[in-house]
């Protein structure tokens, strides 16, 4: 155990993690009662295509992802949400921009490992500057929900009712939207574009069936998802097999729980 | 008895249209303080439609005149998709009506006010249990509740008994007459119910082939 965190690289992935599990907290558990998990699958897939956009350009790929997300994020939230949440529409958006993707990748002209570096992170490869990155962002987007927390939980937790009974309903949804598209971008660089959309709805998910507050789910969902990365991490460095894999099979296992607890606790 | 002063809502030849189909012609009527006033007619003669006018039109011209701000009007609707494993307790649901601070979290003062208007509500046994668990009856007190707890001046309830059984219709109306004596609010009940217009109701806006008439119900009878 001290032996793995003597290795510089493994210190920041730890790091890198807490933080990231505090975004999934903040952000899941309102993508979860916003109903808005399919979109931020989309995102991740925006992102990627983002990225490789980036690499094409020759830039830092980081600047594409939030080129694409944010923009994508502020048409869908004044468009309307209507029209995002068709099925039809979310897997058009999927499909253009995973399609875009892949040809920003064969133009740019670089080895298929980056695309999978993309998709899938590189938890282990993560630089004292991604860490940075990932404190500021923390930080900001802890400071920009407090300012909008009260309208954004009305909007979230009740919509109908907020619709007739709060003021700047779409402000905040598009605030919360571009929130988002920069957790997305961030964070997909370091644990990949597939499996941040993982870690922002499952714990978020399995939070709801055992406490009944914003604070407490938001607790909650920070605590599966530090234990997700933080275990996925070890088992990782100990088996040598992808740190993806063991935070995706721990987190379906404690939703799995969640849903047998609920199913137990209402008979 | 209805002098100016307690004059809450005045709405003056006001038409009411969706999608350039007219469904209410000149339409004028008052709301006076203290009052529950039942709007009454077929379905699709435009009830909810009027409602959805008078807010959007609300002291922006001279068809919709009040002496009340639009923060200070609740309008609770017909219908709000609570799945059966929403999260949030009753206590936090009613706690999202509180909009006058940026506080991310409720002050003492406003914990205390969450706790009044549950008790006004009958909602004591069931503060911590989660909305999505609540039966039909018990999630339209929630509803009434929060709208209650910013402390309007005027509310409108859309069909809020409509699909409840008779013990709860009548439960949730003897609630919304204490919160008029309580408050002093003034209620505007879009309803199918004749019991509860004769039972309940001051005034019957009654709406028919485009045109909307207001009458006191005691005097009706």
């Amino acid at each position: 155990m001290l032996e793995m965190l003597s290795y510089p690289f493994m210190q920041y992935a730890f790091v890198a993690s807490f933080f990231i599990s505090i975004l999934c907290g903040l952000m899941g558990v309102f993508v979860v009662a916003r109903k808005t998990a399919f979109f931020t699958h989309t995102l991740s897939e925006i992102s990627f295509s983002g990225a490789s956009f980036g690499v094409f350009l020759g830039t830092n790929p980081i600047l594409g992802m939030l080129l694409f997300t944010v923009l994508s994020s502020l048409m869908i939230g004044t468009v309307g949400s209507r029209v995002s949440r068709r099925e039809s529409s979310i897997s058009v958006f999927s499909v253009f921009f995973i399609g875009l993707g892949i040809l920003f990748l064969s133009l740019a002209d670089t080895q298929s490992s980056y695309a999978t570096n993309i998709l899938f992170g590189s938890i282990v490869g993560i630089s004292y500057s991604n860490v940075q990155t990932l404190v500021g962002l923390s930080i900001a987007i802890i400071v920009i929900t407090t300012l909008i927390y009260r309208k954004l939980k009305y909007n979230s937790f009740d919509n109908v009712g907020a619709s007739f009974n709060s003021r700047a309903n779409t402000l905040v949804s598009v605030i919360f939207l571009i929130l988002l598209a920069c957790t997305v971008s961030v964070t997909a660089q370091i644990v990949g574009s597939l499996l941040i959309f993982a870690l922002l709805t499952i714990p978020a998910s399995s939070a709801r069936y055992f406490v009944h507050s914003i604070w407490s789910m938001t607790i909650l969902t920070f605590v599966f998802s530090l234990i997700g990365t933080w275990f996925g991490l070890y088992l990782s460095f100990v088996t040598n097999l992808p740190v993806s894999f063991f935070i995706a099979t721990i987190e379906t296992i404690i939703y799995i729980i969640a849903v047998i607890y609920d199913k137990v606790t209402r008979i | 008895m209805s002098t100016e002063s307690n004059l809450i809502l005045s709405v003056r030849d006001l038409d009411v249209s969706v999608k350039n189909r007219k469904l209410i012609n000149d339409l004028s009527f008052d709301i006076f303080a203290k009052t529950l006033t039942c709007v009454t007619g077929e379905n699709g003669v435009g009830k909810t439609t009027l409602i959805k006018t008078i807010l959007k039109q609300f002291n922006k011209n001279e068809h919709v005149q009040s002496k009340i701000k639009r923060s200070d009007m609740q309008y609770i609707p017909q219908l709000r998709n609570i799945d059966d494993d929403y999260p949030l307790t009753v206590f936090d649901f009613i706690g999202l009506g509180l909009q006058h601070s940026i506080l991310p979290w409720l002050s003492k003062k406003e914990k205390q006010s969450v706790q009044k208007v549950i008790e006004m509500t009958k909602l004591q046994d069931l503060a911590n249990t989660p909305l999505g668990s609540c039966s039909g009856g018990e999630q339209q007190r929630v509803y009434l509740a929060q709208a209650l707890v910013s402390q309007p001046k005027l509310l409108i309830l859309d069909e809020s008994t409509a699909s409840l059984d008779k013990e709860a219709k009548f439960m949730l109306l003897d609630v919304v007459k204490s919160v008029i004596a309580e408050t002093g609010a003034s209620v505007l009940f879009i309803t199918h119910d004749p019991v509860l217009v004769q039972q309940y109701g001051d005034y019957d806006l009654n709406i028919a082939n485009q045109a909307g008439t207001i009458k006191p119900v005691k005097e009706a009878q």
